[in-house]
């Protein structure tokens, strides 16, 4: 719950000099739009202020949690390319049969589906039921530090000092979060890989190779080779989309990243955490759909 | 008896059907009419429908489809699978999760509403103003919409209950807050596509004023996409309103919110394996009728997607 940021440094005993002392020293007396001045300026400085629940300075929190949410979106974007693409493109070449309806369906559900229960229902069957996955985190207690911390990540970490039980437990931990964050990427990219391959199927150069009498394989290899530059900037945006899911998703696997650094920080009421958090994810967001806009500009020649 | 006029037509189908309506209530009804039956062409759309009727009869008879009080405790009962007595079985302190559930689809549905009423008329008037009067109007509230569009919305939704503060009432004005854009962004593209047709210049030849323009001949063309989205975006709503209770942010216990629920259900999921899912069956069914209705929906009154 947020609570009173002073509260959350003085605690619930303090008496009514010493929580006067902290509220003066953060500046709480002041009029709103002094201290909204003031913390723009610190901005401008790249002082981002300090985390009152670590006592580091939020930026330095913040890029040592964020590796964990890379590896794990990027793990995820992987899954979901993998599992949304060609799913898409079944659906566009059997358009209206039964395997469209299924992908659309299944599409439909898990773009409806709350991932935070999703995660629990994984942990309930196969952490709890199967013990197949590890449970949270992203190794268990006993292989913590045992890989030296090169890249961030620990599977490349793990790979690099030829550890394999760490490997291994690290992707015991890691499958699970990264398939479910999967999810919401896959029903995007294959509703989005169906209408561009639907697209391109009703061309007429489609109509030509199949009049030349081209095998449907080739034609559809064909109309593939031509929305993949329209698929590389939706996969970018999807890949923004996964840092929003990958607030809830870390909470529920106790995943120690980014989005649960910023939960963490919401409960305690640290708005240095929260606003630095939040400013930081709308610029990844807004560079990420920057990098989509000039890949399809560089990338189709059709655009220029 | 020269003039062939057809027949008056004797059945309401045959007065629906009619090649050649007689009045402008007619030929709406008529539309109504073949859009009804395209949308019964697609079954699932149809169920969905049938979901979000399902979840409107339970909300507003709530009192009778529970079994038991949803807030009433009874420690002798705690921690019980489903059962005959307990269909979807109890929760630490006796509840009954089946009650809790029923009752938790009138906050559903409150949040859904409550945003959409606030949200649509916000977009639409923000779009179409923009999208009408173009230039330095447009850049501004463009550009306002594009702050608002730069974050991913439920990590902007938590931002604003951080400093609103948690409580259902902050959780509607913060999923209102992120939602409203997209409804902007598409109200402006449709004003643009309408504000140079001739009916529209008609109209400001006879003198109409800009305000009467857009209410009378903008915003009615713009209905159709608006609905459409309104419809797709209550399945997002439910998901973050979920979300946001889930992280204790939202709806506050003891209330029966689905994802307050699942936040209590979680710390016993391991052994109890019905207190987290249920209330969440209850959100993936309710948000993916959303979503297939308002599918079929788009096919029926956008003809041009897709």
């Amino acid at each position: 719950m947020p609570v009173d940021p002073v509260i959350a440094i003085v605690g619930e005993q303090a008496d009514q000099q010493t929580y006067d002392k902290v509220y003066r020293e953060l500046g709480l007396d002041q009029p709103l739009y002094a201290q909204f001045g003031r913390y723009v300026a610190s901005l401008a400085q790249g002082d981002f202020g300090t985390a009152i629940t670590t006592g580091h300075p939020v930026i330095q929190d913040i890029a040592r949690v964020f590796p964990a949410t890379v590896e794990l979106a990027t793990l995820a974007l992987i899954g979901g390319v993998l599992l949304g693409v060609p799913m898409g493109v079944i659906a566009a070449v059997r358009r209206n049969g039964w395997a469209d309806h299924v992908v659309r369906f299944f599409g439909l559900v898990f773009h409806s589906v709350p991932n935070f229960w999703m995660g629990l229902m994984v942990l309930v069957v196969f952490y709890a039921g199967l013990g197949w996955i590890g449970s949270s985190g992203r190794v268990s207690l006993h292989n913590m530090g045992l890989v030296p911390e090169v890249t961030g990540s620990i599977l490349i970490d793990a790979t690099l000092a030829k550890d394999w039980d760490v490997l291994v437990d690290a992707l015991r931990h890691i499958v699970a979060p990264a398939l479910i964050l999967a999810t919401g990427a896959m029903a995007y990219l294959s509703r989005m890989t169906r209408s561009f391959m639907l697209d391109q199927l009703g061309q007429e150069y489609v109509t030509a190779a199949r009049i030349k009498g081209l095998s449907e394989w080739r034609v559809t290899l064909h109309a593939f080779k031509n929305v993949g530059v329209q698929l590389l900037t939706v996969i970018v945006l999807a890949y923004g989309g996964l840092l929003d899911g990958a607030v809830l998703t870390e909470t529920v696997f106790a995943w120690p990243g980014f989005g649960q650094y910023l939960t963490a920080g919401l409960m305690a009421g640290d708005m240095n955490v929260v606003l630095t958090g939040t400013l930081l994810v709308g610029l990844i967001f807004v560079t990420l759909n920057l990098v989509s806009d000039v890949l399809y500009r560089v990338l189709d020649p059709r655009t220029r | 008896m020269g003039s062939r006029s057809t027949p008056a037509p004797t059945t309401l189908r045959a007065w629906l059907t009619a090649e050649v309506p007689s009045s402008a209530a007619q030929a709406s009804l008529q539309r109504a009419w073949f859009g009804w039956l395209r949308f019964l062409g697609n079954p699932l759309a149809v169920a969905g429908l049938a979901v979000i009727l399902l979840l409107l009869v339970t909300a507003a008879f709530a009192p009778w489809i529970a079994t038991h009080n949803p807030d009433a405790q009874n420690l002798a009962v705690r921690l019980q699978p489903p059962s005959a007595e307990h269909w979807f079985g109890t929760d630490q302190i006796g509840r009954d999760l089946f009650s809790r559930v029923v009752y938790g689809s009138r906050i559903t549905l409150y949040i859904v509403l409550l945003v959409t009423v606030i949200v649509a008329p916000i977009g639409l008037l923000v779009g179409t103003i923009a999208g009408y009067f173009g230039g330095v109007v447009d850049t501004v509230l463009m550009r306002v919409t594009d702050i608002f569009l730069a974050f991913p919305g439920l990590v902007l939704a938590l931002a604003f209950v951080a400093a609103l503060g948690p409580g259902l009432e902050n959780a509607v004005i913060a999923i209102s807050l992120t939602n409203w854009p997209g409804f902007a962004r598409l109200a402006r593209a449709e004003t643009m596509i309408v504000r140079s047709s001739d009916y529209i210049a008609a109209s400001r030849l006879q003198g109409a004023s800009a305000a009467r323009i857009i209410a009378k001949h903008v915003v009615p063309m713009c209905m159709p996409s608006v609905i459409v989205r309104a419809t797709l975006s209550m399945a997002g709503i439910i998901l973050t309103a979920a979300g946001l209770g889930f992280l204790g942010l939202g709806a506050q216990p003891p209330s029966p919110e689905w994802g307050a629920m699942l936040s209590a259900g979680r710390r016993f999921m391991l052994d109890y394996w019905w207190m987290p899912t249920f209330p969440g069956l209850a959100i993936l069914l309710v948000s993916l009728a959303f979503n297939l209705f308002g599918d079929g929906l788009r096919d029926v009154l956008d003809p041009r997607s897709e």
